[in-house]
């Protein structure tokens, strides 16, 4: 089955890319984990394992032959639509949000999965050709709901990042497919008259809860501060950085979850300018081949596999460091493969994977 | 499997150049704004996290006053200042410590005992030392501040109960956040050490009495002094609470208990609303507004006599023969008797291998329905429990409100227990014995209620039927007295019984009071016509050969509880009210005088002295 072929046209020098960003996350990660006694933290030995186990879910995900993935993409969609609702019934609530199903000792968010799912539900739908204009509303309707069920759960838990995640995987990849024109204008002017409707019906507090959102400075002592003590600690870098271990914004505490959405802060911080040109070069890079791979690849189906793959790394990388420099709002989306997180280094590799697989194939069959 | 397609390719290929243009203008965009903040505002940003300058000092909101129902002021806040240190500041100039001991008097072991407890919180976060210090002190730190890096005094609101320990139950108290709250709270923006309802009003309308907080965002020196402000957020003041009791009618109930411990609750029968509700003993508020020491603690939560406890809501007593009214119910309701049955008392009352006494050692004789109520006669209503059956009384008692919450605004209210045959199987697992049904029916055995399940017993009784929510709080307003709520009266059900039954009882509760041989007859006030009935609630077996008149051999923690419920006037009912009286004997004896004064002063009657009751009162035989 597993042709000679496929190891030939395995890119080996993106793999480092892969293993490279990792090692830097999980330096990123001993850097304010370790209490200075010279004993590892569980989270640093959690993470080290979840890599371990990202990078198997990786090698498989690539080496089955992505024509399988077309033929289960539905089925697959149901099933992790399922767990999504399970965590209703059996989810564990960590800070107020119940997106987590335990197995074990590991906790696992079905959201995290549900990308991988949508990606490749609308990769099967898609790989139909529209006609020359372009696919119609009408034709619309089934990706549609693809998208709505899972993002109305998942905006109940709550967790409004991997939301908005799945919402703009859905446009990219509704843009790429190429939507009629004439379609997209009535969709962006139903966008555009249903905020003031929405608006005029939310309630007071959740207008400020809105604009805070877009705009932390209006909470100076929440939001505000935290977005300022991250800006602090990426200025305080400089160019070269204060080095490795000694950054003081995370260490004393100022910065709200450094391991997770503000990593790229403590990276800034200890790294500098310096530091944070070679991680962003290796995002740039790591994009520009998924890019390479989705014009190789040899049919319709694949090709927006691996677009809807890319999508999801570069929304998440843009967006991530954007909101920790402060240039948009602060919505809780984490950095591939930097980011401390189970689930969501399981969504990453997968991605990763699913880039693989196609590039690996793009000159077989 | 499906047949791939490739239709169309090139439309993607077309997008290429595109794509690989946008991913390099947006990467960089984050390159410049880098740049922007690492190289170009660089050493501004290393200045900034080098000194740690940038602090958060707190405004805590004002909270709501609780108000009486004339507008008296039964809880406020007051200005309070309160002692901080900072480790961060601490860290460059130790020596303050020191000084900050000498100026507060405290030792200086305290002080790094409180900083060391407190080591996992971030280090720029101001550690509470000493809070409430008086005028001298604050004066003394205020002017030496300058040499005092690191301290830090803050202006706090303190909660002041003007009453001291009167209503504490009703009102509550307040305390220091505890974790679950912080976790059920977290959209509410609590942090860390703040105070928060913990009972009462104070707990179940915290979301009104709290307010916004609100702070201010700073930059300080190296000394900690404020250089300018980054950002501030104006606190909002809470709402105000208006209580449907009346201070003056409070006090009166409370002084009545002197020297004993129970509950009163005196409701408006036509509304629902509590014109008083006393708990005893009660507690000072006050002192939950610190921080609690551990030995203070201790000595509120081992008190035998539970003085945290609202005994109106939470204590569970056998109703004793206030039960009766219940039985008398479920009887004429089922017809199982009317209001002529007549029944014989001989003062015992022999069933199954087991004699059941009445409290009339010498008996009643041949009575009926009205002599029964009036004279409370336990071997009537042993027989009509036995007519009636344990199920129909506990029908009658669970359509009265017993056995399950009221439903007011107070947390940990208590069901209380009605029994019958499920019940029983169910807790026990075992059957219902006939014998129990006796017990039942003069309000003893399983059967547990709380002082506000009866007051609202009563209540319905007086007012024809009706099942109102007892309520508590009459309108919320905020600081300028602008209606924000208004609580208006919920009837919550109309009971399944009869107009003419509750005209019957109603008469005979009348005659407890008003009639010669009435075990109330202590309550009756002249040209005034009052209902009510008195109970006594067994709390151990009394050994065979005990007599009653001889309570004080038995030790306090067995003596009875002592039971009165009233309303008045008889004709128009304006209140209604339970009076449990813990461990004080008889209800004639110990509950009927606390209740008459509550009536006395609700009507603004001149207090006399009590009409003389029958002979057998002097001899302290009554239930």
């Amino acid at each position: 089955m597993i042709d000679r072929r496929l190891f030939t046209h395995f890119e080996w020098r993106i793999l480092g890319v892969v293993l490279l960003l990792s090692s830097i996350g999980l330096l990123n990660l001993y850097s304010f984990t370790s209490n200075g006694e010279g004993t590892l933290s569980p989270l640093f030995l959690k993470q080290i394992l979840w890599l371990g186990i990202g990078l198997v879910v990786m090698w498989a995900v690539a080496f089955i032959e992505y024509r399988y993935y077309a033929d289960f993409a539905y089925p697959l969609f149901f099933i992790f639509l399922l767990l999504l609702i399970l965590v209703y019934g059996f989810g564990v609530i960590t800070s107020g949000a119940r997106r987590w199903i335990r197995m074990g000792s590991f906790s696992f968010q079905p959201s995290e999965l549900m990308k991988i799912a949508l990606i490749i539900a609308l990769a099967k739908f898609y790989q139909k050709p529209p006609d020359r204009k372009g696919y119609s509303l009408k034709e619309l309707s089934l990706p549609f709901l693809f998208l709505l069920i899972p993002v109305l759960l998942i905006l109940k838990q709550p967790d409004l990042g991997t939301a908005i995640i799945l919402i703009l995987i859905f446009f990219s990849i509704l843009l790429f497919v190429k939507i009629r024109f004439s379609s997209l204008l009535l969709l962006m002017g139903i966008g555009a008259s249903l905020i003031p409707l929405g608006w005029s019906l939310l309630k007071e507090y959740q207008k400020r809860r809105i604009l805070t959102f877009l705009n932390p400075e209006l909470d100076p002592l929440g939001a505000g501060y935290h977005l300022l003590q991250s800006k602090i600690a990426i200025g305080s870098g400089g160019v070269l950085g204060k080095g490795f271990m000694k950054g003081t914004q995370c260490k004393l505490g100022f910065l709200p979850e450094p391991h997770t959405d503000f990593i790229f802060s403590a990276l800034a911080e200890e790294w500098g300018l310096v530091g944070c040109l070679v991680v962003m070069g290796l995002y740039f890079i790591l994009i520009l081949w998924g890019l390479r791979v989705v014009v190789q690849s040899k049919d319709r189906f694949s090709a927006i596999l691996s677009f809807g793959a890319v999508s999801m790394l570069f929304w998440h990388t843009f967006i991530n460091m954007g909101m920790v420099m402060g240039m948009m709002p602060v919505v809780g989306i984490p950095l591939p493969l930097l980011s401390y997180g189970g689930s969501f280094l399981l969504s990453t590799m997968m991605g990763i994977g699913l880039l693989f697989n196609v590039s690996m194939r793009r000159f077989l069959f | 499997m499906i047949e791939l397609n490739s239709q169309r390719l090139e439309d993607f290929k077309e997008r290429y150049p595109y794509l690989k243009i946008f991913a390099g203008v947006t990467f960089l965009l984050l390159f410049l704004h880098l740049w922007y903040l690492q190289v170009f505002k660089g050493s501004e940003f290393r200045r900034l996290s080098e000194t740690n300058c940038i602090r958060i000092r707190e405004q805590i909101a004002d909270r709501g006053m609780i108000l009486d129902r004339k507008g008296r002021i039964l809880a406020q806040s007051r200005p309070s200042f309160e002692v901080f240190l900072i480790p961060e500041d601490l860290k460059r100039n130790p020596e303050v410590l020191g000084k900050v001991a000498t100026l507060l008097h405290l030792p200086l072991e305290e002080i790094e005992e409180k900083l060391r407890s407190e080591k996992k919180r971030p280090a720029y976060r101001p550690i509470k030392i000493k809070s409430d210090i008086d005028w001298n002190q604050l004066c003394l730190l205020e002017s030496n501040l300058i040499h005092l890096p690191g301290l830090q005094v803050d202006v706090m609101p303190r909660r002041f109960y003007p009453y001291g320990t009167l209503a504490s139950h009703l009102i509550g108290y307040l305390g220091e956040i505890d974790e679950n709250e912080l976790k059920e709270r977290r959209d509410q923006r609590y942090r860390i050490g703040a105070f928060i309802g913990k009972s009462g009003v104070e707990s179940f309308w915290e979301k009104d009495l709290k307010g916004v907080d609100g702070g201010r965002q700073i930059e300080v020196d190296a000394l900690g002094r404020e250089i300018r402000e980054l950002g501030s957020v104006e606190s909002i003041p809470g709402h105000n609470v208006i209580l449907t009791i009346d201070l003056d009618l409070q006090r009166v109930a409370e002084e009545a208990f002197e020297g004993k411990n129970g509950a009163l609750v005196a409701m408006d029968p036509k509304t629902g609303k509590i014109l008083a509700m006393v708990s005893k003993p009660s507690f000072d508020p006050s002192v939950f507004a610190r921080v609690v020491s551990p030995a203070e603690w201790k000595e509120l939560l081992e008190d035998p006599f539970c003085p945290l406890q609202n005994k109106a809501i939470q204590g569970q007593y056998p109703p004793g023969s206030v039960f009766k009214i219940v039985t008398a119910i479920a009887g004429l309701e089922t017809g199982a008797i009317h209001p002529h049955t007549q029944f014989h008392c001989n003062g015992t009352f022999p069933y199954g291998n087991r004699s059941f006494r009445c409290w009339k050692e010498k008996g009643h004789g041949t009575i009926n329905l009205h002599r029964a109520l009036v004279e409370s006669c336990d071997v009537y209503f042993y027989q009509v429990g036995l007519k009636v059956g344990v199920d129909a009384i506990a029908y009658y008692a669970s359509e009265l409100g017993l056995g399950k919450k009221t439903g007011i605004s107070l947390t940990h209210e208590k069901t209380g227990t009605v029994p019958s045959t499920s019940w029983k199987k169910k807790r026990f697992g075992v059957p219902w014995y006939s014998g129990e049904t006796l017990s039942l029916a003069v309000g003893q055995g399983y059967l547990n209620s709380t002082p506000l399940q009866l007051a609202q017993l009563i209540s319905i009784i007086a007012n024809g039927g009706k099942i109102y929510l007892p309520q508590i709080v009459e309108r919320v307003e905020n600081l300028y007295g602008e209606l924000i709520r208004e609580y208006s009266p919920v009837e919550i059900d109309q009971v399944d019984i009869s107009e003419e039954t509750l005209r019957i009882v109603r008469e005979a509760l009348r005659g407890v009071v008003h009639d010669p041989h009435g075990t109330g007859a202590g309550c009756a006030l002249k040209g005034f016509q009052i209902a009510g009935k008195t109970g006594t609630a067994q709390v151990v077996r009394m050994p065979e050969d005990f007599k009653r008149g001889q309570l004080y051999r038995l030790p306090l923690k067995h003596r009875d509880h002592a039971w009165f419920v009233a309303f008045a006037p008889y004709e128009d009912p304006k209140i209604a009210l339970s009076v449990l009286v813990e461990h004080g004997g008889f209800g004639a004896v110990a509950a009927v005088p606390i209740a008459r004064k509550v009536i006395e002063a609700f009507f603004h009657l001149p207090p006399s002295p009590p009409e003389k009751g029958p002979k057998d009162l002097e001899e302290g035989e009554y239930d």
